[in-house]
């Protein structure tokens, strides 16, 4: 294979995959981002959602929190607070912890509980966006 | 000459001690393997948070971030951390001797663990606010204790950030450590070095220039508070392995010197036990002998 991307994405608890793909497809801020081969080097920042990894005609989905990515045209570095392949996804244990957390949401918390709380609504609510969207 | 029973109770007591003491044994060596893989699995995402931020910062040229502002160090913040609680030898002690070292009057202490806070107390230094982390540290918490420090910086109140921690290389050694927090002048810094290698990446020429998406502000005004808050987290993960393998080791020691005395104890009492027998023998025969 010519041209190929090294795709690594590592969470704080993990590094969840490291592999060479032919493309991946991830949400920036600024919206979705198709990166192939030799794309410019950019830095942008992580919006919880997908991330799509071809390799070998197959495509690979992952769910992921906010976070950075660094992409130079032969590697793609994704530094996130979650990252979860969607055949991983255990929906009734997502949707758990989405109702526990909607329901501490609805008490007084302090900022830094609200923001932690949250963090963890995104994750799960994501988690099952991808895994619904990935139902066979 | 103590009696019998004395020693008796002695060895009882003693007894009771190495019963404690094995005990705290076990606990901290349970933790400590929970403490030091949850201090070890940071490591990949604190090596790519470095080299993200170092590539960052050398690509970027005439970006200026407040939190990457030098100045002249007139007023210096240490973030102190230590444990919560004691036995566990020499780990606090080592810290407090490095921090005794430090000017009295340009340091201003801020304690994460209640041992440091007491030391800060004791020995009447400037302390500008007081922290505390549970046994598994929460990224909140860690948090915290970061956007105190960054606040601090940001208005000026102190010019430079250093955290003294002890910095957990194995079960048996545990290095009190400086590491320069704020300003982020060298970003290489930013594991809390657990002895990890500077990686070098196999990255595309420097001719490259990073593209910011939306803009430098916007990326770095956010990656920069996060690996600080990272690190910071990283740091109290490590105090965590190093207070419990210290734990273990001064609980170990302490059994096994209870071990010892109440060996040299029970020698001591059957020796005298001994002694008291002959000696009875003795005045049974001599008063035999008188009678008969």
């Amino acid at each position: 294979m010519a041209y190929q991307l090294k795709l690594e994405i590592v969470t704080p608890e993990a590094k969840v995959f490291a592999d060479d793909v032919e493309m991946v497809t991830l949400t920036g801020i600024d919206g979705e981002m198709g990166i192939y081969p030799e794309h410019m080097p950019v830095m942008t920042q992580l919006v919880a959602g997908e991330i799509c990894a071809r390799k070998n005609g197959e495509n690979i989905y992952l769910a992921v929190g906010d976070g950075f990515v660094q992409i130079t045209g032969k590697r793609v570095a994704v530094l996130t607070d979650m990252a979860i392949k969607a055949s991983d996804i255990d929906e009734a244990a997502a949707e758990a912890a989405q109702k526990k957390a909607e329901a501490r949401l609805t008490q007084k918390l302090s900022d830094e509980e609200t923001a932690t709380v949250q963090a963890a609504l995104v994750h799960a609510t994501t988690q099952i966006k991808v895994k619904q969207r990935h139902k066979h | 000459m103590p009696s019998t029973r004395d020693i008796r109770r002695r060895i009882k007591s003693v007894k009771n001690t190495a019963q404690i003491t094995k005990a705290m044994q076990m606990v901290a060596a349970a933790k400590m393997r929970k403490a030091q893989s949850a201090a070890l699995v940071g490591r990949p995402y604190a090596q790519l948070l470095n080299e993200i931020m170092a590539e960052a910062a050398t690509r970027t040229v005439g970006f200026d971030h407040p939190l990457l502002q030098a100045r002249p160090v007139k007023k210096r913040a240490v973030v102190l951390v230590s444990t919560d609680r004691g036995l566990c030898g020499g780990l606090n002690s080592n810290i407090f001797r490095e921090a005794l070292k430090l000017d009295k009057d340009t340091t201003v202490f801020i304690t994460a663990g209640k041992k440091a806070a007491q030391f800060v107390g004791r020995t009447k230094r400037n302390l500008a606010a007081e922290f505390s982390y549970k046994d598994t540290p929460d990224f909140a918490e860690a948090r915290a204790i970061s956007k105190f420090v960054q606040q601090l910086f940001l208005k000026g109140e102190v010019d430079a950030v250093d955290i003294l921690f002890p910095r957990f290389v194995n079960t048996l050694t545990q290095l009190p450590t400086t590491v320069p927090f704020l300003p982020i002048g060298k970003i290489s810094a930013a594991t809390s070095g657990v002895n990890a290698p500077a990686q070098e990446l196999p990255a595309a020429s420097t001719t490259d220039v990073f593209d910011f998406e939306p803009d430098e502000e916007t990326v770095l005004g956010a990656l920069l508070p996060h690996s600080l808050n990272f690190q910071m987290h990283q740091i109290l993960l490590e105090t965590k392995a190093s207070e419990q393998s210290a734990r273990m080791v001064a609980m170990k020691n302490a059994t096994d010197n209870a071990k010892q005395i109440i060996k040299d104890l029970t020698l001591e009492y059957n020796k005298l036990r001994q002694a008291n027998i002959t000696k009875e023998l003795l005045e049974i025969t001599t008063a035999q002998m008188a009678v008969g």
